[in-house]
Formats: C-alpha cells, structure tokens, sequence
C-alpha cells in the first residue's frame, strides 16, 4: 500500500490500488450511511419509514416538521419533552459524580508508587466490560435492598439511577485522565511545592489547567454513556425516571412512530458537537504539551 | 558532613537514617495515593461490585420471595428428610401433614403461590398445584381432621406424584444447585442429575449461538476494519484526520439511534429493500427479525472499536519496511504476510477481542432487529428477570456469562494491559 | 376542546369534592397501561379531563402492563411500589389479587354510582371478577390482515395454520394465552372441550404441535400495537392483537387491513390498586378511580377506541368516534355481525394455569 500512485506503477497495481480504494470507500458508506440516511427521513410529511414519491422528486410538499413538532409536543403528548427533561436531569448528576471521583483517583493512579496499582484499574474499567444486563440486573437487587435493608431502597429513584450511571462512566473519566497525566511533568508540581504551595493550590492552579482537556473529554463520554443507557435505567429506574432512550426504546418495540427519526436526527446532532469538542480538546492538550497536533 | 564512622547508617537532615527516611516518605506516597484511591474504589464497590455480587448470591438461594424455603416450610423440610424417593412409594403421611400446617400458614400471608411457583421452576404444574390447595388447606382442621394423605389426594391427584415430591426434597435447603442445572439444561429426577432431551437443551444451544455470531460478527468486523484502518495509517495525516471523522462519528452516535436507523433500512418496506426492487428484483430480503439483521446491524455498531486499536497500531509502522521487503525482491503478498501482517498482530488481538467481549453482551440489537432466532443470552436473561420473573435462573445464567467475559478480559489484560485502552 | 368544556361543566361537582379533599392527596400519580392507541384513548377519556379538575397533579405513564405481574411480585419483594394504578386483564387481576398484590375494593363505596342511581356493583355486574379487579372494558383479542396481500379474505380462524392458502409470515402473541385456545379448535378440538383438553400434558402438547405448524412463519409479539405496525409495513399478511388496535390502524390511519372476527377470544379488562400503597397515594388513586370508572367516562372512551364500556348503563352512551364522527357500533366486538363465533376466555381457569403454561410454552418458542 502506498498513499500516493507512483507514476511507473503497473497496471496490476494501478488495478490493486483503485479497487482497495473502493473497497475502503464502500466500508466508510457502510459506517455513515445508516446514520445520515434517517436525517432526511426525519423530514418526511408522511409516517411512512423510507422515502414517498414526493421525497424523491425533492418536492417540498414531502417534507414538514411535522414530527419535530410532535417531539415538541405539538399533538398533546409530551412524553417525549418529559423524557428529556430526565435524561437532562440524570445525566449532568451522574457525570459530575464520575468526574470528581473519577479525577482523584486517577491522580492517585498516576503516582509513582500504588500497591495493587494494576488490580485497582482492571476493577475501575470493569463497568465498560461487563454486560449491561448483567449489571443492571444486579443493580436491580442490590438497589432495592442494599445490604438487606429495604429502607434504604434506590430502585426507582432518581438517585439509583444517577448511582448507577455514574458507576458506568467512570471507566472513560479513569481512561481519558490517566492518558492525560502520564504525559505530565511531575517536577511542575514539585516546583510549585517548593515554591511554598500547599497541595490544594498546587492542584488547582498548577495540576488541574493542564490537565482539564483530559477531565473535559472524560465527563464528555461519561454524560454521553448517561444520556444514551438504557438496560440500566430500565432495570433500575421506574416510569418517573423514564428517560429519552427509554422513551425510544418502548417506541422501536411497540410502534416505531416517525418522531423517533426526529429524535435521532437531535441526537446526532449532538453527538457530532460532542465528537467536535473532543477532538478540539485533544488537540488543545497536544499542543499544550509542546506535541503537534497528531 | 558528619565524622561518623564508614559503616553507620546515612542520614537525612534530620537525622533520620537515610533508608528510613526513604521508606517513610515512600509509605506516605503510597498513602497519599491510595487515599486519593479510596473515595472512588468505595463507590464502585458499592454502587458495582456488591450489586454483582448480590446477583452471583441470587444464582443459588434458595427462596420463595425473600424468604428461604426452609422457613415457608418448615414442616415438611424436617419430615421429608427421611423419605426416599427411590422407595417408589409416596413419602408418608407426616410429610402430607406437614404440608398442610405449612401451605395452611402460608396461605395466611398469601405467599402459598410464591413457594407454587418456586417450584414451578422445577417441573411446570406446581404452580397451579400450590394456588388451588391454598384456600381448601386453610379450612382443615389441622388437629383432627388427618390423615391428610387421602384429602391431598382428593384435590389433585398430581399430590401422589413422586417426582414432584423429589423435586420438594432436593430443593428443601437454604441453597441450591437447580438454577445452575437449568442454566446447563440439566435437570435432577428421583434417579439423579441428567440432562435434557437434545430437543430441550435451549440454553446451551443459546449460548453456541451467543459465541457463534459474535465470532463470526467479531471476523467481519475485522475483514471491513482492516482495509479501513490501513488506508488510514497510510495516508497523510490531514487527509487521514479527516476520514476518522467518518469512524468516530458512529461511535459517538447513541447505540439506540444506530438500531433504529437499521430497524427502519432492513424492513420488507424498507429503503433497501425498496432501492433492491427498484432494481429489477422481484423477491424482497428477509434482512430483519432474523441473524442476518443482527450481524449487519452489530458489525456496523463494533466497526469502530475494531478499526481504532488497529489504526494505532499501524501507525507505529514505518512504511519503509514494506518498501525494503519489495525493494529486496518480496512480491506484493509476500510483503504484506510476512513483513506488515505480522506486526499488526497485536492491534488484530486487541480489536478482536474487544469486539467479541463486547458482542457476546449485547442486548439491545438482538432484542430489537432479531426475532426469535436472532436472539442472544442476554435477551434470555432480561426475559427470565423482567418477563417470567425466575430470578434465580437470570442470576445463574448471569454467572455463567460473567464467567466467560472475566476470562477474556483478564486475556484481554496479559495481552493488552487495560491501562492501554485508548478511546478515540 | 369542546369535549373537554363539556367534561369540565359535568364534573363541577367533583371539583368542588377534589379541592376539598385535595390536601391529603400526592400531586403526582403513576398509571400503567398497555401503550399505543389503547393509552392514548385513556389519557383522552380519563387522564386529560382529571388532569383539567386538578391542576398541578402530574399524572406519569408506564406503558409495562404486559409484564404487571411479574414488576409488581419485584415492586412487592423490593418494598417499593412506585406504581399507583395498573391497568391488567381479569386473569392478571385474578392472579395478583390471590398474590395479595392487589388491594381488595368495595365496589359500591369506591365506585360511583350510576346517573340513575343504580350501584355500582350491580350496573358493573358480571364484569367484577374477584376481589380486586375494577372493570373498565370488554375486548377482544382477534385477527387482523392486509386486504392487498391475500388472494381472498380470510374467514375462519383456522386460516391462520394454512399456510398454503395464506402464504406469509403472521404474528402471535408471545404468550400461550389465546393461541393455545386457537390451536386446540384448529386441531379438532370441540369448543367446550378447550380447556379440559388443556389440563393435560397431552393436550399441551397438541396445541403446541398445531402451533409447530407455523412457527417458522411466525413474528411474535409482545406488546399489542406490534401487530397494527408490522400489518402497515406489510411485514406480515395477517397477525392477532386486540380489537380496538386494529380499529384505531383501519379507521384513524386508514390501513387495507380487515378485520377477521371468526372465534374472537372475549375478554375483560380494568384496573388493580396495588396493594400498601401510602395514604396520599392512596387517596389520589381512589379519587381518580372513582372520576375515571363512572357512566360517562367509560362512554367516553369508547368514543376514542372500539371497547364495549364495562358498565350497562354506559352502553346506550355510546356512539360516535370523538375525531372521526365514524359510528363505533359496528366496530364492537359485541356487534351481532362480529360476534357469529366467539369464544370466552376463561380468566379463571388462565389465573390457575398460567405459570405453568408460560414455562411450557417459552421453552417451547426456544426450541
């Protein structure tokens, strides 16, 4: 393989290299056509799932707002609003938790000398390994009797659900973070030590600026990993916790009605501002450490 | 400098020895750092490690509601003890007796049709056998209305059944194997454990078939992410930024909007479908509620988890070592196997056995473009739990599985080292 | 708009009754039921006007009535119910009130009575089965198919199993109940017979054999709007749902689908109080029960969906589709013309036999 053609190419590998091309081009449709493709569905006057006649001959009488509308609740349901009101409830709480938790222990991680160093992480990325179904359903007893007490019930409640999301985000701030402070320089906060910090302004002033892109990035994938559960929030939330994935999934279950293409339409969208901000931040903390941008 | 002798111990300003002082500071480091540790190492034993572990509990308690079987029962667990199902002969009369103080007891607190369905578990029958027994038991005189043998026997004759009665022996402990037997499709009769009829064995077959597809799911994902990640590592950086857009899009887009999107393409009405009898076709796909769906649509959704351990790893390659196997004579396959194949081994590892841990949990996919014979273990157990209410079953399958994923991460950790797993 | 004035001007009453008693009730409320067009009719009819009296109260819906009974044993282990009202069918009621689940009621002091003061439990009748069950509908569970996809209109249910004649993938419910029933008649099983045939292993086994029949060309299902989705997609040619689905899939969204009546299974369907709720719950849940079983309200909710109201004094209310203005008579399932075959669903003998059956015939599916 070779980036470029060079020009005393023969034919066979003339022949070789366009259709490696094709072949890499058609993998790449694969991967972005399904998601792009219920953009414009999404736009379709009509509940029907693929593309009218009207739709095709780019005739805008084929194309409304209608189910972004009644994602807004415009025919009197607002269960897809309520849906995301929770979801923008649960989300931010669960991140927070697994960032700050997540922060400090990753500080811990990352210092010269910790016993059982590599148990410890295996066990804080264990929640990104493990099915969801198994956890949820574990979280499922566990939360409504924890430790055999059932006054101190979690199910169905706002605060089992953020508990548990927090608990699978954590493995993304851990990941992102430690990847952040393995290329930081140890002798900053020494300097700063030396020169009369005590360790909180140490790691506020000196720690916490550089590595805030790889802090960022991790709530960013821990507020994505909340946002888009739902097994767990099945299992462990009630109806007053349903949220937006909840509210689709019930949707493709029973009646795949097209304001679910709206929906998704939302969610790309943000998914592509989050992708962009982390790409961002990436680079950001490269330069910053003096790397080029890779 | 002090004028201590060579042999005394080295010591820091403050007089200390010097190794002392070194192991103190040492000690403190590693305090420091597990404290900073603990507060996240607490919350996620609590908030995930004990909730796995309650499961792995469930998987062979022995309980009808949250009480244990010995307790709903105490009477006919003490006199059953003695009876031996391999007699051919019903057990006597005072396990009948006992049976009608206890179901009598229970039928009190209603938890008569909680210990009928424990035990429908185990043989299907129970249920409605301990539901209809519960309000006539109750209106015995259990003083002096014996023997209770016959007046069982005058409700159903299915309470002279000696399987079912062997079924109550061998589950009277506090703990019991019977949900791992179930979860093997094995069951326990009056002659010991055996399996179940080949036809019957739905499990195990569900289990071949979990490994099955995401093997073959894990060997397509590689046959499409191979190609991709090599022209990635291969093209200048701006252009190959670029095109990772194009993988780290789908990874970032909501699993939920990724199924929907191959829901709403594979149907018979669908744009596929549609576009291939646009096509000139005269038969339709059958692409959804079945194994083809499930692996179109998973292949796509673990694409890039395969695609970015293996771009990384590619990107580590000089690519002057393939222009010096070509340059010393190599044809272009002999180049590609024997000099770049070989060190993209590691990135192959580390793709393949990410997709495949994460393909052997899958649930939401299967559940929603699978149908019946597209479905995974982890629909199995979301049903046995949420639908039919077995828990002991979930759990036993749960455990089962936990198994299984452990063992490849902790494959996946020699191999790899999860302190290496990069996202994005 | 104009039906909501109209609600608001006949509870007057009770808006006085509720702001009285408003201080002990929770402002917040959860209502399970069976999604799709079957909730919708029910937040119209009952949720919406309530909702009207009672401003601030925050009525939350859970569309898990399918899987009630096992949620609620697990609410009931974990000692937290979260769920105020729940809407099952009369077998499920059976069940979970033998379970102790379910609160017990008294109809005439819960229920109001009806406009010409006839008690609750005789206007009721028949329908209240048990001690816990508060009927709201007559429905059943029948066939629907696509008019453009068969050669000619199915007529019998046995159509179904004949797959040469109707070649095609159907849907079932992914329950035994029903199609056990279907089978057992399709395999020459007289009517009377059905559930005695039942009570045996070899009966089970004979029904399951009928179903092996057309398993390959079967989708299951398992929530009731399934069928009317997989019918518009014409994924299938025909599939069995509830009655009021396949009305609300031909006459609201005008789908070439018809209706096959032939040995419709009749059954009942309302709500259950689960049991232990607390005071304020309790209160809330009582005051909308009482609002949302009387004469007019079940009327109301036929004008929405084609169920028979539970009530006799609510049937002469009924009449035309609150949207559409179509006459919905015709489209009950009590109506002369659909009900030539029909077949009564015996609650009773499913709340005995169900645990049993479903772990029969879910091993089966696997198979």
């Amino acid at each position: 393989m070779a980036s470029r053609l060079p020009i005393y190419a023969t034919t066979g590998q003339r022949i070789w290299f366009y259709t490696f091309r094709l072949i890499c081009g058609l993998v790449f449709f694969y991967l972005i056509f399904p998601i792009l493709i219920i953009i414009p569905l999404s736009f379709n006057a009509e509940n029907f799932f693929t593309f009218t006649p009207e739709m095709l001959r780019l005739d805008p009488e084929g194309y409304s707002l209608k189910h972004y509308r009644d994602f807004m609740g415009a025919n009197g349901d607002y269960s897809w609003i309520q849906a995301l009101t929770n979801s923008l409830i649960i989300a931010p709480l669960a991140t927070l938790l697994a960032v700050t938790l997540g922060t400090l222990a990753a500080i811990g991680l990352t210092q010269p000398h910790v016993p059982f160093r590599k148990q410890i992480t295996a066990l804080l990325i264990s929640p990104m390994i493990v099915p969801l179904i198994i956890t949820s359903a574990g979280m499922f007893f566990f939360y409504s009797r924890p430790f055999g007490f059932s006054d101190l019930g979690l199910q169905g409640t706002y605060a089992g659900v953020v508990l548990a999301h927090a608990a699978l985000g954590i493995p993304f701030v851990i990941i992102t973070v430690t990847a952040t402070l393995s290329s930081f320089d140890n002798s900053l906060t020494r300097a700063a030590a030396n020169m009369g910090a005590n360790p909180v302004t140490t790691f506020f002033r000196v720690q916490m600026p550089l590595i805030l892109p790889g802090v960022i990035s991790g709530g960013l994938f821990a507020f994505i990993t909340s946002f888009d559960e739902v097994v767990v929030v099945l299992l462990v939330g009630s109806a007053g916790q349903k949220t937006l994935p909840w509210q689709m999934f019930i949707g493709l279950r029973e009646q795949i009605s097209p304001t679910i293409l709206a929906v998704a339409t939302i969610l790309v969208v943000i998914s592509i501002a989050l992708l962009t901000t982390v790409e961002l931040l990436r680079r950001r903390s490269e330069r910053m450490r003096g790397m080029t941008p890779g | 400098m002090s004028d201590a002798s060579l042999d005394a111990p080295v010591l820091s300003a403050d007089g200390k020895p010097l190794k002392q002082s070194l192991n103190q500071a040492l000690r403190k480091q590693k305090i420091r750092a597990l404290i900073l540790i603990a507060p996240l190492l607490v919350f996620v034993m609590v908030s995930f490690v004990a909730p796995i572990g309650s499961m792995l509990m469930r998987s062979v308690q022995n309980t009808a509601g949250v009480d244990y079987i010995p307790d709903l029962m105490p009477n006919v667990v003490a006199s059953i003890k003695d009876w031996d199902p391999r007699s051919g002969e019903t057990p006597p009369e005072e396990v009948y007796r006992g049976m009608a103080i206890d179901l009598a007891a229970a039928f009190e607190n209603r938890s008569h049709t909680q210990l009928g369905r424990r035990f429908n578990y185990e043989s299907p029958g129970f249920s409605s056998l301990f539901r209809s027994a519960g309000r006539p038991v109750s209106r015995w005189d259990l003083e002096n209305d014996g023997p209770f043998k016959e007046k069982f026997l005058d409700l159903n004759d299915d309470w002279g059944n000696i399987e079912y009665w062997a079924s109550i022996k061998a589950n009277s402990g506090y703990y019991t194997t019977s949900y791992f037997l179930a979860a093997f499709d094995a069951e326990r009769t009056s002659e010991g454990i055996r399996f179940k009829d080949p036809d019957q064995r739905i499990y195990q077959k569900l289990m071949l078939r979990t490994l099955g597809l995401s093997l073959l799911i894990t060997f397509c994902t590689l046959a499409l992410g191979y190609p991709v990640a090599w022209l990635l590592a291969d093209l200048p950086v701006r252009t190959s930024n670029l095109l990772l857009i194009l993988v780290l899009l789908p990874f970032w887009t909501s699993l939920l909007v990724r199924t929907s999107a191959w829901k709403i393409l594979l149907q018979d009405q669908g744009v596929i479908n549609n576009f291939w009898v646009w096509l000139g076709f005269a038969e339709r796909l059958p692409l959804i509620n079945n194994q083809t769906g499930v692996i179109i649509a998973m292949t796509h959704i673990l694409l890039p988890f395969m695609i970015l351990p293996l771009y990384s790893v590619m990107k580590t390659i000089p690519p002057s070592y393939l222009r010096a196997a070509k340059s010393l004579g190599a044809s272009n396959w002999t180049a590609f196997w024997r000099v770049y194949f070989p060190q993209t081994t590691a990135g192959i590892g580390a793709g393949a056995l990410l997709v495949f841990i994460l393909a052997v949990g899958y649930f939401i996919t299967p559940e929603l473009v699978g149908g019946a014979d597209g479905t995974f273990i982890s629909n199995r157990i979301y049903f046995q739990f949420a639908v039919s209410g077995n828990w002991g079953l979930a759990a036993a399958l749960g455990t089962l599985m936990l198994v299984v994923i452990l063992v490849l991460y902790y494959i996946y950790d020699k191999l790899v080292g999860v302190d290496n797993v990069k996202l994005g | 708009m104009k039906l909501k004035t109209t609600l608001l001007a006949t509870g007057a009453t009770m808006v006085a009754a509720a702001a009285f008693a408003q201080d002990n009730m929770a402002d917040s409320m959860t209502v399970v039921s069976w999604g799709g067009a079957y909730q919708n009719s029910q937040v119209k009819a009952y949720i919406e006007p309530y909702v009207a009296n009672n401003p601030g109260l925050n009525v939350i819906t859970d569309e898990s009535s399918a899987e009630a009974v096992t949620k609620l044993r697990a609410m009931s282990e974990a000692g937290n119910i979260t769920w105020d009202l729940v809407d099952v069918t009369a077998a499920d009621g059976l069940r979970l009130c033998d379970e102790g689940l379910a609160m017990e009621i008294n109809p005439d002091e819960m229920l109001a009575a009806a406009p010409d003061g006839t008690p609750a439990s005789e206007d009721f009748g028949d329908t209240l089965i048990g001690d816990c069950f508060i009927p709201q509908i007559v429905f059943s569970t029948t066939f629907g198919y696509r008019t453009d996809l068969v050669s000619e209109a199915p007529t019998s249910v046995c159509d179904v199993f004949d797959t040469e004649k109707f070649p095609g993938k159907r849907s079932l419910e992914k329950r035994p109940i029903g199609n056990m029933e279907w089978a057992l008649i399709c395999d020459g099983v007289a009517i009377e017979d059905v559930y005695d045939t039942l009570e045996t292993p070899e009966g089970v086994a004979q029904a399951l054999a009928k179903l092996e029949t057309i398993k390959d060309d079967t989708i299951w299902w398992s929530a009731g709007a399934e069928t009317p989705q997989l019918l518009a997609d014409g994924e299938v040619v025909m599939g069995s749902t509830y009655n009021g689905r396949l009305f609300s899939a031909i006459v609201e969204q005008d789908q070439p689908i018809g209706m096959l009546w032939d040995w419709q299974m009749f059954d009942l369907d309302g709500w259950i109080i689960p049991a232990g709720l607390p005071e304020d719950r309790l209160a809330r849940v009582m005051d909308f029960v009482e609002f949302a079983t009387d004469t007019q309200r079940l009327a109301d909710q036929a004008a929405y969906i084609s169920y028979g109201p539970a009530r006799a004094s609510s049937a002469p209310l009924v009449g035309q589709h609150a949207e559409l203005g179509v006459d919905m008579k015709p489209h009950m399932p009590t109506d002369p013309a659909n009900s030539v075959n029909t077949f009564v669903f015996n609650f009773e003998w499913w709340a005995s036999y169900r645990d049993d059956l479903d772990a029969q015939f879910q091993a089966w599916l696997l198979q």
